[in-house]
């Protein structure tokens, strides 16, 4: 297999990093021949299964980013929707078009544009809740860790708590509330930022707990100690000294978190409390497309759901070869 | 033991204190009661008095214990969008979410063990690897898009199975069933896969990944040097010994199950809790929406009360450890 052979070529031929000029080109290119090097690399390389998944991701991300330029169609641009066109399957049925790919819905959207703006909306609220939960989760983990006593018990008791609930609950009761509260709750901008923030705030447990293990152990080492013993304010020590040596595990939840927020999207707005339908994630897709299901007019729900299903699964493929590839037991 | 029951009351007790507090607050600041209660033309002066009727200006303190006080008696008002009693709405709804979950987790129990144990006995073999596509598949699909794609096969193209509703239901006293007509058993198939099959596929991983781990240690292998039977071997002492995190996740999983309801409810339009705490968000309804937090923590807080003390009487290290290190 070809990707085996280009990693074995590399694999061969070892260079002595240290007798490399520090001029910069030189050091990337000593960066990427440790990379290169790397057991991470190495088992990278021999998964094929991973490296699918890379790719696949690769495209999905790249495709949803660039999807104003490679999508045939803009689909939030009223002016250019036709609703002659609307109803059309897929191009290779009898009634199909060859303008439009994978069809249209009741609206002439074509169904493929909608699937790359789709993705673009829940990777956007993806990483963003991935981003939050991990903000929130390491700092209340460190600060659990580090300062102990009182304020650990606090946050731990609050964390255990809602732990014993699935996240998904959490995510839509945080959602149904905060929709409440704000009363023009039902514009884009503003349900994108509620949702980030109901799916971030019901994720946020496994960070602070992986975190808080790792800086109890920092906190007795030495580096800490000395830290401490000069002076550093403990909020710099926490920052500077404690958060890099306990970043390693965090990024590895974040991966299979970003999978699960993802799902959670989805199915926060399949569930009609999500992002709404003026401009669609792909689980508001499913939902309006589902409406259509029973008419016969399987591509408007079953496209975005495949999308949607094979995101997912390439992010959980590339989140549990990363977690085995950085356990030193399974080594 | 005793002193590990009262310290885990004690523990559940204040979560649902804290759940209590949250669903408090939620009932009383998250929009106004009054103005859910009344049309647009009362005065300024009626609205007044049925504030003092219903006790609002009350210190919050004396509300949140009159909340409790009728909390503990099934009692959360009207709700707003159906003008009726909360209790009487959740005790009609309640059977079908219980139903639906029950044979859900019968179903991942059944079907996920022994999946779980023969693909950790042949590691290697064709259907072991058949078994874990499929467990990612189920791992990595929402459970909504399993239910869409089960509507779709199975009541679209194929029309074997209906695609909502429970089918005809039983009354049994205060109880109504549909596992006792066919309609409803028929009803019951699609939404009960749709809400098993995540917790299948993650009770069937559990069970190959302790399998694989128990296989391997020293007991195993003098157990068959000694010549006992495979049967035996792999039931008798490896299956024995996985059981104690199946029971935890199992225990665990019966409350996201009931969680889960609530997407699974609202793809097959199945009429229980769920769905109603759906139209509840839908509606601002507040009354549904903190009665139904107030009994799901109270579900979760049962579970894994009752998983903890299963420890105890699968896992005998337990209890001797109890003995001695005070409750660790």
């Amino acid at each position: 297999m070809w990707w085996i052979r280009a990693c074995g070529s590399i694999w061969e031929k070892p260079m002595d990093t240290e007798k490399l000029s520090p001029r910069k080109g030189w050091r990337i290119a000593a960066t990427m021949r440790r990379l290169a090097d790397s057991d991470i690399f190495y088992s990278f390389c021999h998964s094929p299964v991973t490296v699918i998944a890379a790719l696949v991701t690769l495209l999905i991300f790249t495709s949803a980013l660039t999807a104003s330029w490679i999508a045939p169609q803009n689909p939030f641009d009223l002016a250019s929707l036709d609703l002659m066109d609307s109803h059309i399957p897929p191009a290779w049925e009898d009634e199909g078009d060859k303008r439009y790919l994978l069809g249209t819905d009741d609206q002439g959207r074509d169904i493929l544009s909608t699937i790359l703006y789709g993705s673009r909306i829940s990777l956007m609220v993806g990483f963003l809740s991935v981003i939050f939960s991990m903000v929130l989760g390491v700092s209340l983990g460190i600060i659990s860790g580090y300062a102990g006593g009182l304020i650990d018990v606090f946050i731990m008791r609050i964390a255990e708590i809602q732990i014993s609930f699935p996240a998904i609950l959490i995510a839509l009761l945080v959602d149904g509330v905060l929709r409440t509260l704000l009363p023009d709750a039902h514009s884009a901008q503003l349900a994108i930022i509620v949702l980030v923030f109901s799916i971030g705030v019901s994720g946020w447990v496994q960070y602070a707990r992986t975190v808080r293990s790792s800086a109890m152990v920092e906190k007795n080492k030495e580096y800490v100690q000395a830290a401490r013993v000069i002076g550093i304010h403990p909020v710099l020590i926490m920052t500077r000294h404690i958060l890099p040596n306990v970043m390693g595990p965090v990024l590895v939840i974040a991966t299979i978190h970003l999978a699960v927020a993802i799902i959670t999207e989805a199915t926060l707005s399949f569930l009609g409390v999500g992002v709404p339908p003026t401009q669609p994630s792909l689980g508001t897709l499913i939902r309006i497309g589902n409406d259509f299901l029973f008419s016969g007019e399987w591509w408007i729900t079953i496209f975005p759901s495949a999308a949607l299903a094979i995101l997912v699964l390439a992010v959980n493929l590339l989140g549990d070869w990363l977690r085995d590839a950085l356990n030193p037991k399974l080594r | 033991m005793l002193a590990f029951i009262i310290r885990r009351l004690a523990q559940s007790l204040f979560v649902m204190f804290f759940v209590a507090m949250v669903a408090f607050l939620m009932f009383n600041y998250v929009g106004d009661p009054v103005h859910q209660m009344v049309g647009i033309d009362t005065s300024f002066e009626e609205r007044e008095a049925l504030r003092e009727h219903l006790g609002l200006n009350d210190p919050a303190l004396v509300q949140f214990m009159r909340f409790i006080g009728h909390a503990m008696q099934g009692e959360f008002g009207l709700s707003y969008q159906h003008k009726r009693p909360v209790a009487d709405l959740f005790r009609e709804r309640l059977p079908a979410t219980l139903e639906l979950s029950f044979v859900a987790a019968l179903l991942a129990l059944v079907v996920g063990v022994p999946m779980g144990v023969y693909t950790g006995l042949n590691r290697n073999g064709f259907i072991s690897k058949l078994f874990m596509t499929f467990s990612l598949i189920g791992i990595s699909l929402p459970t909504f898009l399993i239910g869409i794609l089960l509507i779709f096969i199975f009541a679209v193209i194929l029309g074997w199975l209906p695609s909502f509703g429970r089918g005809e239901v039983v009354t049994v006293g205060v109880w109504t069933t549909g596992l006792l007509t066919q309609s409803g058993l028929k009803a019951l198939i699609m939404p009960s896969v749709t809400l098993g099959l995540f917790q299948l596929t993650l009770i069937m991983r559990l069970v190959r990944s302790e399998m694989l781990e128990v296989l391997r240690t020293d007991y195993i292998k003098f157990a068959r040097a000694r010549g006992l039977s495979n049967r035996a071997v792999n039931f008798g002492h490896a299956l024995k010994n996985t059981l104690v995190p199946v029971i935890t996740i199992t225990g665990l999983q019966i409350g996201s199950i009931i969680a889960f309801a609530i997407i699974t409810e609202t793809v097959f339009q199945w009429p229980g809790m769920g769905l109603m705490f759906l139209q509840a968000i839908h509606n601002v309804d507040i009354p549904i929406m903190s009665a139904y937090l107030l009994l799901v923590a109270f579900f979760f807080v049962v579970i894994n009360l009752i998983v903890d003390m299963l420890y105890y009487v699968v896992d005998p290290r337990l209890r001797i450890d109890l003995g001695k290190a005070n409750g660790h």
